[in-house]
Order: structure tokens, then C-alpha cells, then sequence
């Protein structure tokens, strides 16, 4: 049995159906916070069987046909059990959901840095340092590297156009025209890519970092040609993923190979100036940016053409119009993409691939028709919002964009702001105020989970992650709240492809689709009660371990007779995304302080207000915020990952060279949501909320720097030189 | 990494013997060593530690202070002596590294730390100071922290440490013992050696020289600023850092010491600007003068020019604070 769900119309259930357990949409602790913080929850590298082997991955110092030329040496270095050269090792790590293997091959390195060989020995030093003493020759042909030297193919050019830009450009009142370029960004996980492989028989057990298991195993057994049956992943606690982890990693498919052909456990970590370069990284974009706009403010027209790179044979393009195609109305618009072959890192999703770095363009380019017709930023946008999508004409399933920007500017302070730039001295420092809207897709995907109700309590059982989002958190919640127990009598199992598969964690849609999962799996717990306690599931109250049914109230225990019963709940996306179109929507707000004699920027309040649907749990729901306005900082300020001109390869490849914003570049961070129920996302109503923080959060910071100071920075990140340049 | 030995040292003598064996090397903090091993950039053969020799005092010495090598930059930072009479040590020391670092990196360490340029650490690219006579890759490539002062065909790699530019605005010594068992005292300023087409020898020192202290004399101006321009507002080696020490007399500037960091390829000093400054009336004009001589014979890379400018303008505005 199971209850089963395909999203294709709105929620006909009135209100939120809350339980009466009121644990739901409260600020619970994390059940596993305290084996995280003292170090007890195994991480994928912490389990060491016996007989286990190191593995360390060696890398391409050059592009072209690899060449070894002391296999023979190495091999015989202490401690050495083998020089893995297998075709089956992968080029980098597979693309989000592909299900399948990537660019295979040790032969020929596509770029620098790629994994060439993996050195296995007996500890961990020695294989490091074999690895480090095997000698990689590399020659080839002159490949490219750099975004100016390339150009893309009809095949990776997208463009969709309405109306007539160009005409609506030049009649219009005003208009900018612009160009912004991002730089490559990573996720830089606090955990490394790591992996454990085991084989029992046919069958490999594989102990990994990652954030969607169900798709990760086939990618796996097809990588290593086998059945995904005899694949079993197990992910129960993961450092960090941001998209690096969404698909097989190299380290995984390496130890797997190790693992088989020695007859031993072999664990792979990658070193950390490998998780640089052998992951997928933000593509650098080049975005020109068209807007034209009536006396009021209203726009005309939309030009966003935006430069994208990959590896050959990547199908993924950094989706940087995603939000373009809905956050704005518009008459005419031309959106086009183009994809540059470059031979750099393999490109992925990187926390928020589209907007992070299309909204945060766009948002800029916003700012700079607002100063260009003297309309008030936030009003500009309040103008703009459209009725309906502007290219498809489908209705918003929910829109709450304009009261993120009433609200947010509210919260903020925004009206004390004087209007003109450079208003503002304290000492060395010009101080000014800018804002941003946040847009993002929000998309559903099938989910399956099973709970389990006994004498003991609620088990939830799925494949799901916790990348550190509070997964464990929030499926309690949700199962406590629908089945009246307590958080202490309910019990999360994760990341364990023996449990049925969820939606795995991506695109921040984890919460959203395998939370409806779990929350459809109670249903029928709850009508099976009902049906024991002889009434219908809508007049069921669930509370502390009771159920009450018209004055009678009789222990859930007692129902269930010792026996355990299993609820089984699956979720799909239907026509839904047919018939609205669905995204979430916010507004950032940054003051900052730019110094005059430096060029130094210091954000002295980022401020964010969200819609995102039901909010699952307020604490952790603002701690994604946190996060992602984090990153908004690091990717107007500091955040750059730097390529060799000559090779293409990352020349910053650890934290002290790759710069996260650290605690003293980050101030308060004031986080609030507005009330969003969406019925179109079945009865959970909840959104995608932690990718939407970071869409736009940058540009509110280099926004706030042109108030300040009067320069306008359209090369990320604004680093003081970059800053001083219009200064001076 | 490669197998090495270590040993802890019973005393200063047998340190420096047992230092002068073939590729040994002394360990007190460890906090770049350790990277540098595990990267391989350098594989000594043997580790002597010398974090149990007693080298971790500081003692007055009338006016001046004796600072032990094993000191930590934590303890030195805090010592209250030194955040009263020579604050620019304290801020230098502080706006360096991180707390943790900090807590274990040492006096004679930070001194001897290696540059940060990433081709340095990337055993897969040319570098003549890693491997003499292979290139400099630094030159052409794109990363923004490389020396303009003092770089050579063969080097451009900066020099990260911001104690020691403090340290050289305050004519610093450095006691060293020798293998021998002599001691000597060298000016901070004769420690280091310009890149020249030799840029893997840093240092003036000889196999089995170790530093036990540094002696800091009394600071010659009462009026102290460390100022460092960074790509972030903490852990980040600086763009271009600035240590003044000041005095003034009857509205005169009657003695400066300026030292910079970002900029060189070592602790940078420039004798003329101080010269130019000595017994004259703080004004712009003379501040804009002193920019000019700092970067006179400045060679930036394309990812480094910004410092030509952003090193004026620092320095133009600590020589604003501080003598006002």
C-alpha cells in the first residue's frame, strides 16, 4: 500500500492541516547536531574496516595524451599495492541527475588537474607520496582555455526573442546597456569529496559524500558496469554539498575500480586542492544586459545575452537566464546563451546555477536604470512585476514579490536613504545603501519515504540527504507533527539506498518534494488509525502518542496491538509546471562602507525577506538564509577562482588563496519571511528556500558600493583594486 | 611525504649540529612547514625541534626587549610591553594569519616563513625558488600576490610576513647561533636577501645557524600605525601593509622609519623616502613625493599594477594619520 501523488492541479485541502503535535513550523534543534559537533557522526572516510587501503588520486600537471614515465619505479615504492590506469575512471563528476557515467578515461587530460591514475598503498602518506613521485608527461594539441579565444557553436547558442528590441531600445526614455562578467566560482564543501569502497561479491557497498543517492548509484554501476541493484550507497551525514556532490565524483568511481581489483576496502579523500579542480565548478560568465524603460519606469524591453563555458561533451550550461525569462515584464526581449568549449574544469550546478549569477548581473543592471531615470530602486521593481509570466503568459502560482520588497525595505530603513550617491562620510568611509530582488526556479521531484509507527514511535525511513540542511530535522517534523508524537519518540534513518528513493538534495528542492513524501507515507498511517479508531482521517486528531476521535481518546500503542504498521508515500511532479509557473521570490537589502583611500569594502548590514512557501522550521530555514547570504558576500567581494591563462588550470586551490568571506567580513544578517502558501505543492505547500538567499544578494552589496562611492563595479568581485580603479 | 627523522632537541648546541646534516631542517610551530612537506615543496630529511629549548621567553633589556624565538605570535601580540611601547608590532601581528595559526606559529618562524606564491606550491609548474633554473611561472601568469620592489627576471614572489615588516620599521635584530657555538647579532635588515638569480636562497643564514631571539630596541617614535590593505577583512596576506613609527618635533617630522609589506620581495625598506621626510613639515605635496620615491623602481605584472597606486595611496594616508 502507499499513498501515491501527482502534483498537476492546486491543493483542494483548506489552511496548513497542522497536526495538533505543534512541532511543525517551529524552530526544533537538529536531532543529530549533537553527533555532529562532537565529532561522532561518521562522515564518509571516518569508518575504517580493516584491511583497508589508501588510494590518492594523481593529476594531470598538463593538457593532452597523458604519458607516465616511471609506472615501474612507483609501483615499487614502499607500501605501493597499485597504480590504478583504468578507462573507467572518470574525467571529472557527473552532472546533477544524469544517471549515467561521465567523460570516462585516463589517456588524454581534457584539462588540468584531471584525475590521470590512482595510486593505492597501505597508508595514506604512502600513497601520497607515490602519488606525488609518479611522473606525468603531457603533450597535445594547443586546446583552449580562455573564454576570448573561443568561440561557441550554433549547437550550444540558445535564444528565444518577442517583440523587437532593438526599435523598443532606441525610442525608448531610457535605457541602459551594459556588460558583467562573473568570475568561475566553487563550492568549496567544508567536507572533501571522500569515498569508502567496499565489494561483497558482485555487490559494492560504497560509502560516499554526496547529495542524491538514488541518481549517484546508477551513475556509479554504470561507470563501473555493473547493475544498480548490486550498487548500495550509503551517505548518512554529508559536510556541504552545493551542487559539487550531486553527482558521481571521481574519488568514488576510483576506489570502487581499487576496490575490485585488489580485493580490499579502499578509501579515496581527495586532497583538498583536488576539490578546486577535479569537481565542477561555477562557469565565468560574460553577460550584456539591455533594459529600456518609459518615463515611468516601465519596461520596454529585456536584452540579456549572456557567455558560458564548459568542457566538450558536458551537456550542462550554466543557466544564467533562468530568472530573466520571468522576473520582469517586458514587451521585447532577446535572451540569448552561448556555451564556449573550454578545456577548464568541467562546469556544474554550483548553489543556485542560473540565478546566483544571472540574477545578480541582471539586479545590477536594474540598479543602473534606476539611477539612469531617477526612479527609487525599489519602486522600479514594484513597477515591473509582471501579472503573469511575461514570456508564456501562465499565471504565478504564488507571487509574493512585492511584499518581500515592501517588507524588506520597511525592515530596513530603506526611505531614510538620501537618493543621490556619495551622500554619506564617516571619516575615510563613503557609506551607502543598496537592495536587490531575489528570484528562483522552484521545481518538485519524485520522492519516495516510508515511516514506520510502533509501540516506540515514528521511524522515518529514505535514501534522503542532510548536506548540512536539516533534513533530519524537518522529515521528523513533518512525521511528528502528522502522526501526534513527540520529536523525542521520532527517529530520522537517511542516506541509505536499501531505503526507498527521494528526491536526493539539489536545487533546493529536498525539503519540498521528499517532505510531501513523508508527509503522504503518514497519510496512510493516519487513515489506517482512523479506520481502527473507527472514524473518518479528517476528524483524527494525533497528539502525544493519542488518538482522539470524538470524546474517545485511546493510545496510538494500544491501536497498533504491538505490531508495527508501514506507511509508504510517493510524490511526483505533475502538469502543475503545464499550468502555472512556479519560482520564489525575495528582496536584499546591503549597507556598506567603502574606503576612499583603499578601495576596501565592509558590508555593514545584509538584509533579506523571502517568500518561499511554508516555512518547515524557522531556525534552520534562517540558517540557510545565513548561508546563502554569505555566499552573496563572497561573490560580490572576495570569491574568485583563478585560471592560468596559459593552461587554463585553478591557480588558487585552497582557503587561503580561494576567498571565502571569513567571520569578520560578515555582519548581523537579518533574515525574515513573508507568508507564502502555494497550493500548488500539494498539502506540504513548502518551497525551495536556501538557494533563493544567495540570487541577488551579491548585486545588493555592489549596489550599495555605487551609493556609497559613486563607482560602479560590472567585473565581480570587487576587490579593492577593482574598486580604487574608479576612485582614483 | 617523504620519511623523515625527528628529533627533539636537548639544547641549543645539539640543535645546530644535528641541523647542519644534509637537508635537515628545524621545526618550532610547524604551521607552513607542515604544508609545505605534505605538498612536498620541501622534504627534509631530518626534523629538529626546537619548541622544548626554552626559547620562548621575553625579557627586558633596559630599554629594549629580547623576544625568544619560540615565542608565539599570540603571546608576543598580547605582551604588554609590547602593546604599550611598540603597538605597531602588536597590530602587525595581529592582522596577520588567524587565531589559530597565531597560537602556534612562532617569533623565528614567522621570520623564515615562505612566500605564498602558488606556483611555489605547485610542484607541477616551474619555480627557480623550488627548483633553481626551472622558471618562474608567477611571471605571466595571473595571481594578484606578487612583489613589485625588488623582483628579478628569475622572481617576483613576495615576501608574506607582516611581523617582519613591522620588526623592520623598528630595527630589529636577529640573534643567531651557529653550529660552532658562536653567536651573533645581524640587523633584520641583512637577514634577507633580494631574489637576484638565486631566489631559493632567502636568507643570509648558514646550515645549523639558528635564530634564538629577536632584539628589538626601544621604539625612536612615539607614534606607531600598521596599516594593511587586504583582499578580506581577516586571513588574507596583504595587498600592500604599511608600518610607521613617528616622531614629531615642533611640528616637524623628526624621525620616521617606514616599513612595507605586499609590495616586496622582502620586508621592504627604502631609506630615501625616509630621508626625504626626516625634518620636514607634514603636507601633501611632501606625502606625494614620498609615493613617488616608494615606487620609483616598481616592475608590476598586469595583475599586479594596481599596486603602484593602491601603495601610494596608503601610504599617503598613514603618513596623514600619523603625523597629524
Amino acid at each position: 500500500m502507499s499513498v501515491e501523488m501527482k502534483i498537476d492541479g492546486p491543493e483542494q485541502a483548506q489552511g496548513d492541516q497542522t497536526g495538533a503535535q505543534a512541532v511543525l513550523g517551529y524552530a526544533a534543534d537538529r536531532p543529530e547536531g549533537g553527533l555532529k559537533v562532537t565529532g561522532a557522526a561518521p562522515y564518509a572516510a571516518e569508518p575504517c574496516p580493516a584491511n583497508m587501503a589508501h588510494g590518492f588520486l594523481v593529476r594531470a600537471p598538463g593538457l593532452g595524451k597523458v604519458r607516465l614515465t616511471n609506472l615501474e619505479v612507483v609501483q615499487g615504492m614502499a607500501g605501493v599495492l597499485t597504480v590504478l590506469r583504468d578507462d573507467r575512471m572518470i574525467r571529472n563528476a557527473a552532472q546533477g541527475t544524469s544517471e549515467g557515467a561521465p567523460v570516462q578515461g585516463v589517456d588524454q587530460a581534457e584539462y588540468v588537474g584531471q584525475p590521470i591514475a590512482l595510486v593505492v598503498a597501505e597508508s595514506f602518506e604512502q600513497a601520497r607520496h607515490a602519488a606525488l613521485a609518479l611522473r606525468v608527461d603531457t603533450a597535445g594539441d594547443d586546446l583552449v582555455v580562455n573564454p576570448q579565444d573561443a568561440v561557441a557553436a550554433d549547437d550550444d547558442i540558445d535564444e528565444t526573442a518577442q517583440g523587437d528590441l532593438e526599435s523598443a531600445f532606441a525610442s525608448s526614455a531610457h535605457r541602459i546597456d551594459q556588460t558583467y562578467t562573473t568570475p568561475s566560482l566553487i563550492s568549496a564543501a567544508m567536507e572533501p569529496h571522500a569515498a569508502l569502497a567496499e565489494w561483497d561479491g558482485d555487490k559494492l557497498v560504497l560509502r560516499a559524500s554526496l547529495q542524491m543517492l538514488k541518481y549517484s548509484r546508477t551513475e556509479i554501476a554504470d561507470c563501473v558496469g555493473i547493475a544498480p541493484e548490486d550498487v548500495r550507497v550509503l551517505a548518512p551525514y554529508v559536510g556541504g554539498g552545493f551542487g559539487s556532490k550531486l553527482g558521481i565524483c571521481a574519488e568514488a568511481v576510483a576506489a570502487a575500480l581499487a576496490a575490485r581489483q585488489l580485493g580490499r576496502p579502499v578509501r579515496v579523500v581527495q586532497h583538498r586542492r583536488q576539490v578546486f579542480e577535479v569537481n565542477t565548478r561555477r562557469s565565468e560568465t560574460t553577460q550584456r544586459i539591455r533594459l529600456c524603460a518609459d518615463m515611468n519606469g516601465q519596461l520596454t524591453g529585456i536584452g540579456h545575452q549572456a557567455l558560458v563555458s564548459n568542457l566538450p561533451g558536458e551537456d550542462f550550461a550554466e543557466p544564467v537566464l533562468q530568472a530573466t525569462h520571468f522576473a520582469y515584464a517586458a514587451p521585447n526581449r532577446l535572451l540569448r546563451r552561448e556555451v564556449l568549449r573550454l578545456h577548464r574544469p568541467a562546469a556544474g550546478s554550483v548553489r543556485a546555477p542560473g540565478e546566483a549569477v544571472g540574477v545578480t548581473a541582471f539586479e545590477i543592471a536594474m540598479d543602473e536604470l534606476a539611477c539612469a531615470a531617477g526612479i527609487d530602486p525599489v519602486a522600479l521593481r514594484l513597477r515591473n512585476i509582471p501579472r503573469n509570466d511575461p514570456e508564456s503568459g501562465l499565471p504565478f502560482s504564488s507571487h509574493r514579490l512585492a511584499e518581500c520588497l515592501t517588507d524588506g525595505s520597511r525592515r530596513f530603513g530603506w526611505s531614510k536613504r538620501p537618493t543621490a550617491p556619495r551622500q554619506q562620510r564617516e571619516g575615510e568611509w563613503w557609506i551607502g545603501t543598496g537592495m536587490a530582488a531575489a528570484f528562483r526556479v522552484n521545481s518538485m521531484m519524485e520522492a519516495e519515504a516510508r515511516v514506520v509507527l510502533s509501540a516506540q514511535g515514528v521511524r522515518v525511513e529514505t535514501d534522503m540527504t542532510d548536506i548540512g540542511t536539516a533534513s533530519y530535522a524537518i522529515l521528523g517534523q513533518i512525521a511528528a507533527e502528522r502522526l501526534g508524537h513527540p520529536l523525542s519518540r521520532t527517529e530520522v534513518i537517511l542516506g541509505d539506498t536499501d531505503l526507498p528513493p527521494s528526491s536526493g538534495s539539489g536545487g533546493s528542492f529536498g525539503a519540498a518534494s521528499t517532505g510531501t513524501a513523508v508527509w503522504l507515507a503518514c497519510e496512510e498511517l493516519r487513515r489506517m488509525l482512523a479506520g481502527r479508531m473507527g472514524c473518518d482521517a479528517a476528524d483524527l486528531t494525533l497528539k502525544d502518542g493519542y488518538a482522539l476521535c470524538d470524546n474517545r481518546r485511546r493510545a496510538i500503542a494500544d491501536l497498533l496491538d504491538g505490531a508495527s504498521v508501514t506507511g509508504h508515500g510517493r510524490v511526483q511532479p505533475g502538469e502543475a509546471g503545464d499550468k502555472v509557473r512556479q519560482a520564489t521570490t525575495g528582496a536584499h537589502f546591503a549597507e556598506v562602507a567603502v574606503s576612499d583611500m583603499t578601495g576596501e569594502v565592509r558590508v555593514r548590514r545584509l538584509a533579506g525577506t523571502y517568500a518561499a512557501g511554508r516555512i518547515l522550521n524557522p531556525r534552520t530555514a534562517r540558517s540557510q538564509c545565513h548561508g546563502g547570504m554569505t555566499w552573496g558576500i563572497g561573490m560580490a567581494l572576495t570569491e574568485a577562482l583563478i585560471h592560468d591563462r596559459r593552461d587554463g588550470h585553478v591557480v588558487n586551490r585552497d582557503f587561503e588563496a580561494f576567498h571565502l568571506p571569513v567571520n569578520a567580513d560578515v555582519p548581523d544578517l537579518d533574515v525574515a519571511f513573508v507568508e507564502d502558501r502555494d497550493d500548488w505543492l500539494g498539502p506540504l505547500r513548502a518551497k525551495g528556500l536556501g538557494e533563493l538567499s544567495i540570487c541577488g544578494a551579491a548585486a545588493a552589496v555592489i549596489n550599495a558600493v555605487h551609493h556609497a562611492c559613486g563607482v560602479r563595479v560590472r567585473d565581480l568581485p570587487a576587490t579593492p583594486d577593482r574598486v580604487l580603479e574608479g576612485l582614483v | 611525504m617523504r620519511p623523515f627523522d625527528y628529533s627533539r632537541a636537548a639544547d641549543a648546541d645539539t640543535a645546530c649540529t644535528a641541523a647542519c646534516a644534509p637537508d635537515a631542517a628545524f621545526i618550532a610551530g610547524g604551521t607552513n612547514l607542515i604544508d609545505l612537506m605534505k605538498l612536498e615543496v620541501l622534504a627534509p630529511s631530518a626534523l629538529i625541534d626546537i619548541g622544548h629549548l626554552g626559547l620562548d621567553q621575553i625579557e627586558e633589556q633596559g630599554d629594549d626587549l629580547r623576544i625568544g624565538a619560540t615565542l608565539t605570535n599570540a603571546e608576543l601580540a598580547a605582551d604588554h610591553r609590547v602593546r604599550r611601547r611598540w603597538p605597531v608590532l602588536s597590530r602587525a601581528l595581529l592582522a596577520g594569519a588567524s587565531g589559530q595559526l597565531r597560537n602556534k606559529a612562532t617569533t623565528g618562524g614567522n621570520l623564515l616563513q615562505r612566500t605564498r606564491c602558488p606556483y611555489f606550491y605547485d610542484t607541477d609548474t616551474a619555480c627557480n625558488k623550488r627548483n633553481p633554473g626551472t622558471g618562474c611561472s608567477a611571471i605571466g601568469g595571473e595571481q594578484r600576490n606578487h612583489a613589485i620592489l625588488g623582483t628579478s627576471e628569475d622572481c617576483i614572489a613576495l615576501h608574506a610576513s607582516d611581523m617582519a615588516v613591522a620588526l623592520r620599521a623598528l630595527d630589529a635584530k636577529v640573534e643567531v647561533r651557529t653550529a660552532g657555538g658562536s653567536q651573533r647579532r645581524i640587523d633584520l635588515a641583512d637577514l634577507y636577501r633580494l631574489p637576484g638569480d638565486t631566489p631559493h636562497i632567502e636568507t643570509c643564514l648558514a646550515p645549523g645557524d639558528l635564530i634564538t631571539a629577536v632584539h628589538l630596541p626601544a621604539a625612536r617614535g612615539d607614534r606607531q600605525q600598521y596599516r594593511k590593505v587586504r583582499d578580506r577583512a581577516s586571513y588574507a596576506f596583504a595587498l600592500v601593509s604599511v608600518a610607521a613609527v613617528v616622531g614629531m618635533k615642533n611640528g616637524r617630522i623628526d624621525h620616521i622609519a617606514l616599513a612595507f609589506g605586499g609590495l616586496g620581495t622582502l620586508p621592504w625598506r627604502d631609506p630615501d623616502i625616509e630621508a626625504l621626510l626626516t625634518g620636514e613639515v607634514p603636507r601633501t605635496a611632501l606625502f606625494e613625493r614620498a609615493a613617488d620615491t616608494l615606487m620609483r623602481d616598481a616592475e608590476p605584472q598586469d595583475g599586479t599594477a594596481f599596486k603602484v597606486a593602491l601603495g601610494k595611496r596608503v601610504l599617503k594616508a598613514v603618513l596623514t594619520e600619523v603625523t597629524a
